[in-house]
């Protein structure tokens, strides 16, 4: 176990500094104007400035205005973070409350 | 929230159209309401809800919303093209959307903080608008428990969903999974909070064979069928094969027809009622057979359509029978007034078998129906399948003002009832008993029209013998007593003058001296 984990590792280093050089693109899906929908957006902004010092893009999407990228992109709960670059997609759902859990949960 | 189409002056149903089905929810589904379909794994759910936007499709063009939970859209078209509905079609011509929330690959999505159902609700939402869907299935919201482990929002997501489609005026159908056929209507416990009705569909063993049910558990508001109700998956869906009862009492017509032996018609006073059903019961080799035949060729005589299920015999048989009794099958088949149905008892369950002769009663549309016999599907089903059988075959006929034959094979050569008899014989206006009796070393046969509903009838116990002919009905036995009971004993000379009042004028009674041999 031990040295395949420790390839693992390498690797993660690897994406951790590509992230310096790409930026994150996220889509936040959320359902209207509730507080819980604002405060998945805050909690983001906030992590994005810690966590990724701005180098992130963001597009919020609501599902009530555009239930046709809902309905493509498959969104059951709201919020949901879908994290679409750099490598595979990942997605995360709740209110972002939980900030070491986002960015494990999203590879980044 | 929009609230529901106000339900002080009662609650309005939609039509399922789902064969029979209506009839026991009396008048269909609660229109703009949620009914909760719950059910064992393979109990039918999804078929049912698969029907029900189906049905409203085919019937009324009525367009319907597919939330699926479970399994891809992809699944789903294919295992439904087998009903005959072709989904994908649907889709095109905007009839038909599904709303795709089966689990992807990648698992769970993890969970970082509060959120709510939001995203499904508006995909649902807006697919029935788009459509102007009045019909809306989520199937099945079992898989939705493995997503959203927290019950308490759950329970809350689900009201707001179900809010939000009743606010549309659609008519809500969900199914729920339960882990055994008795017991707590779902697994989670919690849907059948969030439905109006509840109904459950079973898929029980009874006597080591299958038998589905569904029953009607509760609908909020509205009055219903009680209690279980056979259904089948026939190639075009559910069937529901409700026990129509009060088919039994209505009035009767008056109009007499031939028995095709114009003794026994007399003996009724004129032959059989237009829309009787006439239980034939006999000994092997009495003549029951015979006695169908001659229905048969009476109806075709007199013009009528006449269709003949046999179970005990092949085609071959029936013909060569007819044949030794100079009367001709293959000509009346010919001239179209004779359709014969063989089928092997075992071939199928009690509502298959019940399906496919009403199927064929539609289609042919005779005014005489025969079954010969009721015994050989009665050795094969079990007693309340065979009961319920009987009851929803002799509505079937009584709707329809058709005449029904019915032959009964007694257990014992002398005498004696049958199960038979016992089950049926309050369902059937008309009971004759065929039967041997041993005189003087020999077997004689003799023939009594136990009861008639709504009609005098002959009281005799009657010879007859069998020939190249067919039947011929002779005098009354006044020499002997004790026929019916199998202990009959010659009545010494001089005291047989007075010989049927001993029978007594109160035939049923008769029978339950049968009966308790």
């Amino acid at each position: 176990m031990r040295p395949s984990s420790k390839k693992r590792l390498a690797h993660d280093d690897g994406i951790c500094r590509m992230q310096a050089m790409t930026r994150v693109v996220f889509t936040l899906y959320v359902a209207g104007q509730s507080p819980r929908s604002l405060q998945a957006a805050a909690n983001l902004n906030r992590l994005g400035q810690e966590r990724l010092g701005g180098e992130y893009d963001l597009t919020v999407i609501d599902v009530a205005d555009d239930p046709d990228r809902a309905e493509s992109a498959r969104i059951l709960t709201t919020p949901t973070l879908v994290k679409e670059a750099p490598g595979q997609p990942r997605r995360v759902t709740g209110d972002l409350s939980d900030a070491e859990r986002v960015f494990v949960a999203l590879g980044l | 929230m929009a609230p529901a189409p106000t339900p002080s002056r009662g609650i309005e149903k939609i039509r399922t159209e789902i064969p029979g089905f209506d009839f026991v929810g009396e008048g269909g589904l609660p229109k703009g309401r949620t009914t909760l379909i719950a059910g064992t794994a393979g109990s039918g759910k999804t078929v049912f809800a698969t029907h029900f936007l189906a049905a409203g499709i085919e019937t009324s063009g009525e367009p319907g919303v597919f939330a699926t939970f479970e399994d891809e859209p992809e699944g789903i078209r294919r295992n439904m093209i087998g009903f005959g509905w072709d989904i994908q079609k649907w889709e095109a011509e905007h009839k038909w959307a599904f709303v795709d929330v089966s689990p992807d690959s990648t698992g769970p999505t993890p969970i970082v903080g509060t959120y709510d159902l939001g995203g499904l609700i508006s995909r649902i939402e807006h697919a029935a608008r788009k459509l102007g869907a009045t019909r809306i299935v989520l199937d099945s919201l079992n898989a939705l428990f493995l997503q959203v482990p927290d019950k308490t929002l759950l329970r809350i997501e689900l009201l707001r969903l179900i809010q939000t489609l009743k606010g549309l005026g659609a008519t809500v159908v969900f199914t729920g999974e339960r882990t055994q056929d008795y017991g707590d209507v779902t697994r989670h416990g919690i849907e059948e909070f969030v439905a109006d009705n509840v109904i459950i569909l079973r898929n029980i063993l009874v006597d080591e064979k299958r038998r589905r049910t569904l029953e009607v558990l509760k609908y909020r508001g509205t009055s219903h069928q009680r209690g279980e109700v056979p259904f089948t998956v026939t190639k075009k869906g559910i069937v529901v094969i409700p026990l129509t009862a009060q088919a039994l009492t209505q009035t009767s017509s008056t109009v007499r027809i031939t028995s095709g032996i114009a003794r026994l018609d007399e003996m009724c006073s004129g032959g059989f009622f237009r829309d009787s059903i006439i239980l034939a019961s006999g000994a092997t080799g009495t003549g029951k057979t015979l006695l169908v035949t001659q229905f048969i060729a009476g109806g075709v005589a007199a013009g009528e359509r006449c269709l003949l299920f046999a179970f005990e015999e092949s085609r071959d048989q029936l013909f060569r029978n007819a044949e030794a009794w100079g009367m001709d099958f293959a000509a009346m088949e010919k001239a179209g007034q004779l359709t014969i149905a063989t089928q092997y008892p075992h071939a199928m369950p009690m509502e298959d078998h019940l399906v496919r002769m009403r199927e064929l009663i539609e289609e042919v549309k005779p005014q005489r129906v025969a079954v010969d016999s009721l015994s050989a599907l009665e050795r094969v089903f079990t007693r309340r399948s065979f009961r319920e059988f009987v009851i929803s075959l002799t509505s079937t006929l009584k709707t329809k003002s058709t005449a029904g034959l019915f032959t009964s094979t007694t257990a014992s050569l002398l005498g004696g009832g049958s199960v038979t008899e016992n089950h049926i014989s309050t369902l059937t206006d008309s009971i004759i008993l065929l039967r041997y009796v041993e005189l003087h070393g020999r077997m004689l046969r003799c023939l009594a029209v136990l009861k008639m509903r709504g009609s005098v009838h002959d009281h005799d116990i009657r010879e007859y013998t069998i020939d190249e002919h067919g039947m011929h009905i002779g005098e009354p036995f006044r020499k002997v007593t004790g026929i019916l009971s199998g202990n009959q004993s010659v009545v010494p000379s001089g005291l047989e003058e007075d010989g049927t009042g001993a029978e007594g004028e109160d035939a049923p009674e008769l029978e339950e001296k049968a009966g308790t041999r």
